[in-house]
């Protein structure tokens, strides 16, 4: 069930940044593709976010990749050459087809929980500290809520170096999240 | 008596199997111990503070240390197809496990030639595994969420990695998704599904919807969902039909979170220590609403 083993290669080059472009997203058959493809395109340096499915794409799975449109055939020629060709390409051209934004937020006070997906992870804002990790049935949860509640931000192992599922995945994103609200405080 | 088959996040806590008590914060084991969190110990704290009130003797646990890579799992599978059959457990529940087809189906077809045979109950991990070998009309109750609801109502995923819901929680959609899991034969005899509304159903459709006290607070708590599947096992272990502990135990674990007033760095074993009070208010409630 591992398939997070390839997130903890090189890290990915800055993504290039451009003026405001059009945007399409890329539906696969399984999530597993998805962190796959994500991976393959931000080692190429392109800009791309994972994010959830618009309600009007009945096709695919729980996530999808959005990405500069203009890019369209060097992309797919990339994970072509990856192996992780989508099942559909879909410009986003009215507001039902937008993608859905993984992250919600809930602030407590002296606590700041961010949930991607089904994973939850809560910051004690004064001191960066990871109070609690919730959500999630897949087998990794508690060996990751084990290793990373009570520790702050920074001292924290990261879910993608120490997870191994598609929960593993989420909280990953929770923590980059978190990270991310964190520095503007 | 209950048997609570699981694993706990320390890669290097051996295979082992005996009773389980409760010493401060820790389950102990034979030699080991290990801190209540989350997953399996807090099912089985939940569990045995649950039996304290009702009167059961202490459980019996299977466990084995696994960080999400399988390889405990997969010897504690070994394990339980050799030794399972023996068990005096009347109910067993199967928590946090590396999702196995083949070594499901053979932990099964070992606890099917027990005599009388073991109520089965299933969560995480272990309950995808049923549900992936279609077997899961075996079991008495499972007990997902609404993201592992998605899982089981999709009758053509093999894995939640191609279910649309898995992660992205949609629980408006939980009717519909309760039938379509039994229309293809993909639940448990009973369904207890956890969240924000906590529900229970079964083929006949949904039996009751438990919402009350709400603690925002316990959003953030990670456990919660264990220490549900702890007090429900406990009451279907003293002789409850499942419908009826099922709803108890909802209630029960919503007032126990309730009595610890709890903010969002609480930890699961400030709310585990209310089970006794708050099943001592839902048992006499419910007697005097008989």
């Amino acid at each position: 069930m591992s398939f997070l083993g390839f997130l903890k290669q090189r890290k990915p080059p800055e993504p290039s940044r451009g003026p405001k472009q059009d945007l399409g997203i890329l539906v696969f058959e399984n999530t597993s593709e998805v962190i796959r493809a994500q991976s393959v395109l931000k080692n190429d340096g392109w800009e791309v976010r994972v994010m959830g499915p618009p309600p009007e794409i009945r096709s695919g799975c729980d996530l999808v990749i959005e990405f500069p449109l203009i890019e369209e055939l060097n992309i797919l020629r990339a994970l072509r050459q990856a192996e992780v060709s989508p099942l559909q390409v879909v410009p986003i051209n009215s507001s039902l087809l937008r993608p859905v934004d993984l992250f919600q937020t809930k602030d407590f006070g002296r606590y700041f929980m961010v949930r991607a997906a089904n994973m939850k992870l809560t910051v004690d804002k004064e001191t960066q500290t990871i109070v609690n990790v919730s959500g999630g049935g897949c087998p990794d949860v508690p060996y990751l809520a084990h290793e990373m509640v009570g520790k702050t931000l920074s001292e924290a192992s990261s879910p993608s170096e120490i997870g191994h599922t598609l929960c593993g995945y989420a909280l990953q994103l929770a923590y980059e999240e978190t990270k991310k609200q964190c520095s503007q405080w | 008596m209950l048997s609570v088959v699981g694993t706990v996040p320390d890669e290097d806590f051996p295979l082992i199997s005996g009773e389980v008590h409760l010493e401060e914060n820790r389950i102990r084991i034979r030699e080991m111990s290990i801190a209540v969190n989350r997953g399996t110990p807090a099912l089985i704290a939940a569990a045995l503070k649950a039996g304290e009130v009702l009167d059961l003797p202490l459980p019996l646990a299977y466990l084995v240390g696994d960080i999400g890579l399988g390889h405990g799992s997969r010897r504690l599978y070994d394990y339980l197809v050799h030794h399972l059959g023996r068990s005096p457990g009347r109910v067993i529940v199967f928590h946090y496990l590396q999702p196995d087809v083949d070594w499901h189906n053979k932990v099964l077809f070992a606890l099917q030639k027990m005599y009388p045979q073991p109520l089965l109950i299933a969560d995480a991990g272990f309950m995808y595994a049923a549900k992936m070998s279609g077997q899961s009309q075996a079991y008495e109750l499972f007990t997902p969420d609404a993201g592992e609801l998605a899982f089981l109502a999709d009758e053509v995923a093999p894995h939640p990695f191609y279910t649309r819901g898995f992660i992205l929680h949609d629980e408006n959609r939980m009717p519909d998704l309760i039938k379509r899991a039994y229309e293809h034969k993909n639940a448990a005899r009973y369904l207890l599904v956890k969240g924000g509304k906590d529900c229970i159903a079964s083929k006949e459709g949904i039996h009751a919807t438990i919402d009350r006290p709400m603690e925002e607070a316990l959003e953030a708590m990670g456990g919660t969902g264990d220490t549900l599947t702890g007090i429900v096992s406990a009451l279907i272990a003293s002789g409850l039909d499942t419908p009826t502990a099922a709803t108890l135990a909802a209630r029960i674990n919503r007032l126990a979170g309730h009595y610890a007033r709890p903010t969002p760095a609480s930890q699961v074993m400030e709310m585990i220590a209310y089970i006794p009070k708050a099943m001592e208010m839902v048992l006499k409630n419910a007697d005097q609403s008989q």
